[in-house]
């Protein structure tokens, strides 16, 4: 069929301003700020006369690398840095390890309602918000009402107040972590398990390997391309951090901070609470620049070693 | 035959009894904290304040909800910020995400290329959150209005790529096609032809923008700093971790009143209170997260 010139022109123009609305947005609110990166390297003052933001820019002056060399010259951005990446770390190790493990236990259960009914109930904690998450805490931790205070006292002991103690801290973000998110993983590896062909575990087992051979040499071969996406996704993220998790789940307790300050929180007390401004843009940027360069190094590693896995 | 089959298919029976405990303690532990938080938003105030949250208090009551609802109008407030946001954002949201992932499933679309990567780029980097925050503000001027907590959350691009992998199984070019022949426009074909058959896909998106709308609470932290009405319930609980009597002190009694009240306020049940409100809509809604969201991640996760 031919088309015409002005029809080609027509529908162009048409799917154009179907994607005009996302666009404008992404500009807007993803690529103007982008240019707010020069902000981490200016004083940011507020321009008396008139002052919009492009005016204070314009009258801000350039202070070079400055704000990068404050923000390492306090123990809080090193404490933070070692924080966020010890914890991520962490997360992915036990994150990729223990919803495998379930997706695979669950998977080799007889009766599948049980199996879906474990699979409803460790899916719900991902549909809740932190603020709803630290409540749940408080109801166990809190020092005056809580459950483990009472029966601490129950039992004769002085009860301790959580809040104010570091060490249990570690353990309790990692739990809170894994309770929040193993769900969600469990319910991806379960579905790529069940899109394995069964013709392999036949083959497998013919050749008279056992389950946990079959376990070893076919299932989790095949999970192997989702493990990479999401290693790459999350190993992109090292320098992130789950603001809620570690803004709420302490109730905001400045005595846990040697634990629970993270990058995130960090950019955003910066910002917010003190008003540096300048120091949490070099924070924001720094954090940024290296996500992008461990996503695309991730990505070059997870394609050298197998190409079908990579993310682009 | 069948049994022998079998057994050589399974785990030993000793094993999978090890697997049933696993994963039965895991999955209570991932709903006792909900239960327990429902029992205390219904214990007496009393009964706490002797032996503190307890899965068995003293005495049951309903006068945390009473109170809440009649004494404090900014939770129905709150809870009306919540519900129009929620779904504001969501029709919002979801319209755009469709469009824009529309566009990019076109094969014959001429700017498809640059239009997905200019969607893609924002995953892999960004301004930050100072930026963001001063542009929002500054230029944009969401702040203090509903706004504020709308137009930041109104694009993912997570899923314009589950939208666009959605589209690309479900709807065959031939369709559209056939109805560009027809003398269809490319809107009406949209609407009449595409749409209907995406309607799983179009749940999927919706769905994960009214839970990011209705679990929001940041956007309110950054960008409602005076005028707190416009609070919703999450940034409202918030608010409570550090200062129980915030609530009180909102309800606008004053003076010695405000003693008396606050006295026989069920605070700490209220708090409670507070989140089995917020995670109501959630549980209820949790039927069809499940059916369609579990089908979105699977296909958005797919490399495409």
């Amino acid at each position: 069929m031919k088309v015409s010139r002005f029809s080609k022109y027509k529908k162009t123009l048409a799917l154009l301003t179907m994607v005009a609305p996302g666009a404008i947005w992404l500009f807007l609110l993803r690529y103007l700020p982008m240019g707010g990166i020069v902000l981490a390297f200016k004083n940011y003052k507020v321009y008396p006369r008139n002052p919009t933001f492009f005016n204070n820019l314009k009258h801000s002056a350039w202070v070079g690398f400055k704000n990068f060399k404050f923000m390492f010259m306090t123990d809080d951005a090193w404490v933070m840095i070692r924080n966020t990446l010890a914890y991520n770390i962490v997360f992915i190790i036990l994150g990729v390890i223990i919803p495998v493990a379930f997706a695979i236990m669950m998977n080799e259960l007889t009766k599948k309602y049980v199996a879906k009914a474990y699979q409803t109930l460790m899916f719900f904690p991902y549909f809740l918000s932190w603020i709803v998450v630290s409540y749940f805490l408080n109801a166990f931790l809190d020092p005056q009402y809580g459950l483990l205070p009472s029966m601490q006292l129950a039992a004769g002991q002085a009860a301790t107040n959580i809040y104010t103690t570091i060490k249990p801290w570690p353990y309790i973000i990692v739990f809170a972590n894994l309770w929040k998110n193993v769900g969600y993983s469990t319910v991806l590896y379960l579905a790529a398990i069940a899109g394995i062909d069964t013709n392999q575990y036949e083959a497998a087992a013919i050749d008279g390997a056992t389950k946990w051979q079959q376990i070893w040499h076919v299932t989790i071969p095949n999970l192997r391309t989702m493990i990479a996406i999401l290693f790459i996704l999350n190993v992109g993220k090292i320098f992130n951090a789950d603001f809620g998790l570690f803004y709420n789940l302490p109730m905001q307790n400045g005595a846990l901070f040697p634990v629970t300050q993270v990058t995130d929180t960090f950019i955003y007390r910066a910002m917010l609470n003190t008003g540096n401004l300048g120091m949490s843009a070099a924070a924001g940027l720094l954090q940024n620049v290296v996500g992008f360069f461990c996503i695309l190094g991730a990505n070059a590693v997870v394609k050298k070693l197998d190409s079908d896995s990579s993310l682009f | 035959m069948k049994k022998k089959n079998h057994r050589l298919t399974s785990v030993s029976l000793g094993t999978e009894t090890v697997f049933h405990v696993i994963l039965a303690l895991f999955s209570l532990a991932c709903i006792i904290p909900f239960i327990f938080v429902v029992i205390i938003s219904f214990s007496s105030e009393q009964s706490i304040r002797e032996i503190g949250y307890s899965f068995v208090p003293l005495a049951w009551s309903t006068d945390t909800y009473t109170y809440a609802f009649q004494k404090l109008p900014q939770i129905w407030r709150s809870f009306f910020n919540s519900v129009f946001i929620t779904v504001v954002g969501t029709v919002l949201s979801t319209g755009i995400c469709a469009l824009y992932s529309y566009a990019l499933f076109r094969p014959d679309f001429k700017f498809r290329n640059f239009f997905t990567f200019f969607s893609f780029f924002v995953m892999i980097f960004g301004g930050g959150l100072v930026p963001t925050y001063i542009i929002s503000k500054q230029v944009l001027h969401l702040s203090e209005n509903y706004a504020a907590l709308i137009v930041p959350l109104l694009v993912s691009p997570f899923n314009i790529i589950v939208m666009r992998t959605f589209f690309k199984s479900s709807v065959p070019m031939e369709l559209i096609e056939a109805a560009t022949i027809d003398g269809s426009g490319e809107y009406s074909t949209f609407l009449r032809v595409v749409l209907p058959i995406s309607k799983p896909g179009i749940a999927t998106i919706a769905l994960l923008n009214a839970l990011a709308y209705w679990n929001d609470w940041f956007q309110s932290l950054l960008y409602i700093r005076q005028k707190k009405v416009l609070q919703p319930l999450q940034a409202l609980l918030m608010e409570l971790q550090n200062n129980v009597e915030y609530l009180n002190r909102m309800s606008g009694v004053l003076g010695a009143d405000a003693i008396k009240e606050a006295m026989r306020a069920p605070t700490q049940s209220l708090r409670m209170a507070l989140v089995v409100i917020l995670v109501i809509p959630i549980a209820c809604a949790y039927p069809f997260f499940q059916r369609y969201i579990i089908a979105g991640l699977t296909i958005g996760s797919v490399k495409g």
